[in-house]
């Protein structure tokens, strides 16, 4: 195929091949920073996070008599764990992604708070089966033991006066890079300190807190003796069971605690609530997508469509001196394809610069490489699909047309 | 002439249908999409208090240790969020108007009738001049006094959709109302009060917009009563049974003054009481800032991200059909080139022919300005089931109406620049000889 005949045939008719250009580069823009959108949110949704999720539901307390909870956690407890199909339960003081934490400086050595160094950490409490009553999954070193869970009280300072500790994998890597996490002291504020007794797979905090998603996994889990402040229980079933032990727990607690308000909620509920706004975005964003896609497509038959039209004895005589139906449309298909590949050219580089943009001005990352090569293979396929009719079309002209005076 | 051309506009968008149907659909998709993330966007950085927005400052001073302190380069802390101590001081310092100190709690709201279960509502804990200061309009009776405060006076002021779930809206006013264990006196009902967003709030923990708060507790009442507000940060190891007087900042500060000058007094007075703390050895930091309203609103980055980046979004979208719209309208026109050397031949002027295609891309404007409204209001639809705070604020106003002809006609009219103009310097006799 030459090219030559095609560019000066465009040569001709500029106005319009830079439209399509224009057209394609703004879509390839668009289409490169709106799919990465997409994927950086399909991401954060689908984080690790080693806990039950499919088995656990969450069982809140507010507005219990705080002087009574060192009697009322046990027997809410004991009641709790009644309930048939139940397999764990422990009270807590958050739950992940409900959006309702406690966070903390966490520090490798006395006085680096405010420091740079000491990273702002998720702090779960939990008394004795809170591990197994979320579904952690042990790494390094050990879970706590009776005696730690019996040390730990939370003082005036809400502050845990034990002295174990157990982090998550990424917290131990940010603490301790390349070293083991286990016996190393954890600081908070200069008057307290944790030994390290394990670590476990990644949990996810209750919210962000403005540590980005390298801080979503940065997690520290104390034990704990019954406190007021744990206003979570947290009990696990199998999954088919959640309902009926959340109605049950509900009515149990709310038998016991007359003047609390209790609330019950499975995890994936509060894991949708999570993320129902990033979910939305993704579908709006999709939906720009697709229509994005269609107007270029439709754009793309429309003005190939007019040039077809215009063309139609021209195309008659390239076929009545001895042009194939293959050779007319592969010459409407090479000029889609040079017009497309200046479209992408054009749009990949306005791609880099709106990136760039939202960089600065939003919360956004630098875009991977290759979704600059992807949205251009995208544009090429959807520009080759669109130019497909208006070049079938032009290849059916029947060589008769030259003959005729149009 | 108008009509004339209106009428051969008509002829002509008749005569290709398909090729009109795909201008308008893909403008109105264009200008749809549009509006709806532009409303959002004007709905959500709205503002709040219009009439007295300019008049309400926020004091901020940062009572963080040297420890991290970069000269210049840091701010305060948490929003702004202050101490108790500091708050105190410079409520009783009354070198403003009117000066408020506040924090959110979650209240538990018993009802008196045996069959409705406790249960909680946003509560504000705050000093006597909240009302006056933000308008908060009363339905029954009024607020306290700061004297209220002062002596712990177990009194509240329900916001009326609680009035309505409690006393079915009838004048509760003088009746008790059991909250977090204690009885408190109602001594006023506000009427339906809710700024979007929710300025007052938005560094203490709470939602940024949607509903209003239901119950209103003098601060150092709902204190003593051992209610928590919702946001506390401590630098440093705190006694939190003690926050009034440990290193904790947990309550947000307003103050109304008359005039620029008097911000600019009030902001010097702030430097002052900075200066005075750093030589008792209590502060290490002496930054103050005094945003008002809506400068508050953009530090604190209240416009959530991802509607900027869909406003973002959509204006790319509509230009991509913009630009669809001006190639097939140039393709549309181009065919007609004999069309326009007949007419050219017959006498038309340029400028006719110009007005002819312009008039023509004009219709394809309202007819894509008309579409486009219907899309615009699919798409609030769909904004209005979203789980979002603002979802059901998401309305069409009369603004946003006229805005979408707006965009509608200047886009198909910049659309059709570039045709008409192509058209217009058609010349005629090579028209019509090809023929």
């Amino acid at each position: 195929m030459q090219i030559q005949p095609i560019l000066s045939s465009l040569r001709k008719h500029k106005i319009p091949a830079w439209l399509i250009v224009l057209e394609i580069a703004l879509a390839c823009a668009v289409l490169c920073n709106a799919v990465f959108m997409i994927s950086q949110r399909i991401g954060e949704m689908h984080l690790p996070n080693a806990i039950d999720e499919t088995g656990i539901v969450d069982i809140n307390v507010q507005g219990a008599d705080p002087k009574l909870a060192n009697a009322d956690v046990p027997r809410d407890l004991a009641a709790l764990r009644e309930i048939p199909g139940v397999k764990a339960a422990a009270a807590f003081n958050s739950v992940p992604l409900s959006n309702n934490g406690w966070n903390s400086d966490i520090a490798t050595g006395p006085g680096e708070l405010m420091q740079k160094n000491a990273p702002n950490v998720a702090t779960y409490y939990f008394t004795s089966g809170g591990p197994e009553a979320l579904g952690m999954r042990l790494l390094e070193g050990r879970l706590f033991n009776d005696a730690e869970y019996a040390d730990s009280k939370l003082g005036d300072s809400y502050i845990p006066t034990g002295h174990a500790a157990i982090v998550t994998q990424s917290l131990a890597a940010r603490l301790w890079p390349d070293q083991s996490a286990l016996g190393k002291q954890a600081w908070v504020g200069n008057d307290y300190h944790y030994t390290v007794v394990g670590v476990v797979a990644d949990v996810l905090r209750p919210n962000q807190n403005g540590q980005g998603l390298a801080g979503f996994h940065w997690a520290m889990f104390f034990p704990l003796s019954p406190a007021s402040a744990l206003n979570d229980y947290i009990v696990r079933s199998a999954p088919q069971d959640r309902v009926r032990v959340i109605r049950e727990a509900t009515a149990k607690l709310g038998a016991l605690l007359p003047n609390a308000v209790v609330k019950g909620q499975t995890f994936s509920e509060i894991r949708d609530k999570f993320f129902a706004n990033t979910r939305s975005m993704v579908w709006m964003l999709v939906l720009v997508c697709v229509v994005m896609l269609a107007v270029t497509a439709f754009g793309i038959v429309g003005l190939t469509s007019f040039w077809v039209g215009q063309r139609r004895r021209q195309i008659g005589i390239r076929r009545a001196v001895g042009a194939t139906r293959a050779h007319i449309m592969q010459y409407f298909q090479t000029e889609n394809f040079l017009l497309s590949s200046a479209g992408v050219g054009l749009g990949m580089i306005l791609a880099f610069g709106i990136n760039l943009y939202l960089m600065q001005h939003h919360q956004m990352v630098r875009m991977p490489w290759y979704y600059l090569p992807a949205s251009a293979i995208a544009l090429w396929i959807l520009g080759q699909l669109a130019v497909l009719g208006p070049a079938l079309r032009a290849a059916n002209v029947p060589p008769v047309v030259a003959t005729r005076s149009v | 002439m108008f009509g004339y051309y209106l009428d051969l506009a008509l002829r002509s968008l008749k005569l290709n249908p398909v090729l009109t149907a795909l201008m308008v659909l893909a403008l109105g998709l264009g200008i749809g999409a549009s509006i709806t993330t532009l409303t959002v966007l004007k709905l959500l950085s709205g503002d709040p208090i219009p009439q007295k927005s300019a008049r309400l400052f926020h004091p901020e001073i940062d009572p963080l240790p040297a420890q991290g302190y970069t000269p210049g380069l840091t701010k305060p802390p948490w929003g702004g969020l202050m101490t108790y101590t500091d708050a105190m001081t410079l409520l009783h310092a009354r070198k403003s108007e009117r000066q408020v100190v506040f924090a959110l709690t979650g209240a538990k709201v018993k009802p008196q009738r045996a069959d409705q279960k406790p249960f909680f509502s946003d509560g504000v804990m705050t000093t006597a001049d909240f009302f006056a200061m933000f308008d908060a309009p009363f339905e029954y009776g009024s607020g306290w006094n700061e004297q209220d405060g002062e002596s712990r006076a177990r009194v509240v002021v329900i916001a009326g959709f609680l009035n309505d779930k409690l006393f079915d809206g009838k004048d509760s006013t003088g009746k008790t109302l059991r909250i977090n264990d204690h009885d408190y006196r109602i001594i006023g009902v506000l009427k339906p009060w809710a700024p979007q967003p929710r300025f007052y709030a938005l560094e203490l923990g709470g939602r940024s917009y949607g509903n209003g708060d239901a119950v209103f507790l003098p601060l150092q009442s709902a204190r003593a009563d051992k209610m928590n507000p919702q946001n506390v940060n401590c630098w440093d190891t705190a006694n939190v049974s003690q926050l009034e007087t440990a290193p904790c900042v947990f309550v947000s500060m307003w103050v109304e003054l008359r005039s620029a000058s008097d911000a600019a007094a009030y902001k010097t007075f702030l430097s002052n009481y900075a200066q005075q703390q750093i030589a008792l050895g209590r502060f290490h930091r002496p930054e103050v800032v005094l945003p008002d309203v809506m400068q508050f609103l953009r530090d604190e980055q209240v416009v959530p991200d991802d509607v900027r980046l869909q406003a973002w979004l959509a204006f790319g979208f509509l230009l991509i059909c913009v630009v669809n719209t001006v190639g097939l309208l140039l393709a549309k026109c181009l065919r007609r080139s004999r069309e326009i050397g007949v007419r050219r031949a017959l006498g038309a002027t340029r400028r006719a022919i110009f007005a002819q295609f312009m008039v023509e891309s004009g219709m394809v404007g309202i007819a894509g300005g008309v579409l486009g409204l219907i899309f615009a209001e699919l798409g609030l639809l769909a904004v209005r089931l979203q789980p979002a705070q603002y979802a059901n604020l998401a309305h069409l106003d009369v603004s946003m109406f006229v805005v979408t002809f707006a965009i509608a006609l200047v886009a198909s009219l910049i659309a059709g620049l570039l045709p008409a103009w192509r058209a217009c310097v058609v010349t005629p006799a090579p028209q019509l000889k090809s023929a």
